[in-house]
């Protein structure tokens, strides 16, 4: 597969999962901005959710969705009063469809500076293995 | 020859749109409009002694980032490292901006530069700027003739 057919598959399968549900808690939702990599063993993403905390973002892959979900809890300001906006504030959602078998018990998760770092190892069975070509 | 296939799988219809909008916005934004394109986004909060400006700049390294003060305009400038790829590595998605920003920020007034805080945590910047002694609101009498 070349990379554009691999990123407009990614892109096909992403509206369902995240315009589908609706959720309980109202407020703002935002999507978070996110690399993927991928290469032999495992797939790498990096979600910018700045104002989260190791304890508030919630990772889950089932059924071959991973979601990701976090919450923010705002900057504590005092009594001033909001006097020029660039950004809105809120928890943040999105989810993807994960085509490759993954190695679920070996999925890394890690938050720093507001960069959600997760690792999904791929399946044995999964990894290309190369053939070798017999001369007659 | 992979550029060009790439990008006609990727346009969005939606997105181009918003990048039209973004646009006309910038076209017509004087100072002091909000603009999508600016990096990184702030939001300033103002007080009677002080004015908090609060950013937005998840990953990256606080040394990287640069704060000065004149008068009652504040500089920030940094730069936001790439993620790199390791051996082997191919992207499928690449939406993580990177590289230098630079921006000046107009306050309303002047402040006490020396005690100026800034604090960087969960990948937000918070600048904390006392307004300047000298520059506090007094009460002037009105005398008459």
């Amino acid at each position: 597969m070349t990379e554009a057919e691999k990123s407009r598959e990614v892109k096909k399968q992403e509206a369902g999962g995240s315009v589908a549900t609706e959720r309980t808690r109202t407020g703002r939702i935002y999507m978070p901005n996110v690399d993927i990599s991928e290469d032999r063993d495992k797939l790498a993403l990096y979600a910018d959710l700045p104002g989260v905390g190791d304890e508030d973002v919630s990772v889950t892959l089932e059924n071959d969705v991973l979601t990701i979900e976090a919450k923010v809890s705002p900057v504590e300001i005092g009594d001033h009063r909001l006097s020029y906006a660039e950004y809105g504030v809120g928890d943040y959602f999105r989810s993807f469809t994960i085509t490759e078998p993954i190695d679920r018990d070996r999925i890394e998760a890690k938050m720093k500076d507001g960069v959600l770092r997760i690792v999904l190892p791929k399946k044995e069975e999964a990894k290309p293995k190369q053939i070798k070509i017999q001369a007659e | 020859m992979a550029r060009i296939g790439r990008i006609s799988w990727n346009w969005d219809p939606i997105q181009e749109m918003e990048r039209l909008e973004r646009d006309w916005n910038d076209f017509f934004s004087g100072l002091g409009r909000p603009s999508a394109v600016k990096y990184p986004p702030i939001n300033v909060f103002t007080g009677e002694d002080d004015v908090v400006v609060i950013s937005e700049m998840p990953g990256v390294n606080p040394e990287d980032v640069d704060l000065t003060i004149i008068g009652d305009v504040l500089t920030l400038k940094g730069t936001r490292r790439r993620q790199e790829l390791g051996e082997g590595q191919a992207w499928h998605r690449r939406e993580r901006g990177h590289g230098d920003f630079y921006r000046t920020i107009q306050l309303p007034y002047n402040v006490e530069s020396s005690k100026v805080e800034a604090n960087y945590s969960k990948g937000i910047l918070k600048i904390t700027l006392p307004r300047a002694e000298a520059d506090k609101a007094r009460k002037i009498s009105v005398k008459t003739a």
